[in-house]
């Protein structure tokens, strides 16, 4: 694994593809947060929404998102994390977390993040500036 | 009783604050979390890596915030379905130790409208704190949250 610190601007962290989505990902994630929108774990709540089925927490995704970073808080911490959810997650999508170092100020790192779909659709964007201590 | 129109509901409440209340971070709840964002690292759950770290002890994820109670704001009364959350930001100070004592609580920074594609919709930004009990700023959380017209109607706006 390489050191955050010698990463160049351009380069990305070693991406991570998550497992398919399942039901019980949202069900844990529902009761670990406390967030129990029904439109995440219950098919019928979701219709009622106008939603093809249920859609993951853009939680569980910025959560899932920020693992990227997990191996290197010997190096530092995530001072500032920005998320905008731009597209829904469903059961069974296959998510691709990536994060590129777009630009190094002084000790902040700053990441340009976003979790993409199978389709190559990004359904999280958003920026992590990671500060080295 | 005065009947409020148009976004006045919400104009009202910007600026408001919750009281503060105290949380801790919860070991079990913060080995819970971990595993549920698929993210049971040491540095979050083991004991002795926590001792070893550069922090003396376990952290927790930077969006495990996401637990907290952070009171109650008066007059702000969303309904528990329909909203879309739009956008979410999290700024550290340091990291969240596990084990601490956090006082929490929440304020509503600004309500806007706009006429979107689809009719009306409600841009509604709320900001959560979260503060060391000697008044140190740890974390700050923002959350934008957009109010479809459904929602809207359904509030009374």
């Amino acid at each position: 694994m390489k050191q955050l610190e010698e990463l160049q601007v351009g380069e990305s962290l070693e991406e991570i593809t998550l497992a398919p989505v399942s039901r019980l990902d949202l069900i844990k994630y529902a009761g670990a947060s406390g967030d129990f929108n029904p439109i995440h774990t219950i098919d019928e709540e979701a219709e009622k929404a106008g939603l093809p089925g249920v859609i993951a927490h853009g939680m569980w995704t910025m959560g899932n998102l920020a693992k990227l970073f997990t191996p290197y808080y010997d190096a530092g911490f995530i001072q500032e994390y920005k998320i905008r959810f731009a597209g829904m997650v469903f059961l069974d999508d296959v998510l691709t977390l990536r994060a590129e170092l777009e630009e190094k100020k002084g000790t902040a790192l700053h990441f340009r993040m976003k979790a993409v779909n199978q389709d190559g659709n990004e359904v999280v964007k958003g920026r992590v500036e990671f500060l080295l201590m | 009783m005065e009947v409020l129109g148009g976004g006045q509901v919400l104009q009202n409440v910007i600026g408001k604050t919750s009281e503060k209340v105290r949380n801790t971070v919860e070991r079990g709840m913060v080995k819970r979390f971990a595993e549920a964002i698929g993210d049971p690292h040491p540095v979050f759950v083991d004991e002795e890596a926590g001792r070893d770290s550069r922090y003396g002890r376990n952290i927790a994820p930077p969006t495990f915030p996401r637990v907290f109670d952070y009171g109650k704001i008066e007059g702000l009364g969303l309904p528990d379905k329909g909203l879309i959350h739009g956008e979410q930001t999290y700024h550290y100070t340091r990291p969240l130790l596990v084990g601490e004592d956090v006082f929490c609580w929440s304020e509503v920074e600004s309500y806007k409208e706009k006429q979107g594609s689809n009719g009306r919709m409600g841009i509604l930004t709320i900001c959560r704190y979260g503060e060391s009990l000697d008044g140190t700023g740890i974390f700050v959380e923002k959350q934008v949250i957009i109010l479809t017209e459904a929602v809207m109607k359904g509030m009374g706006i």
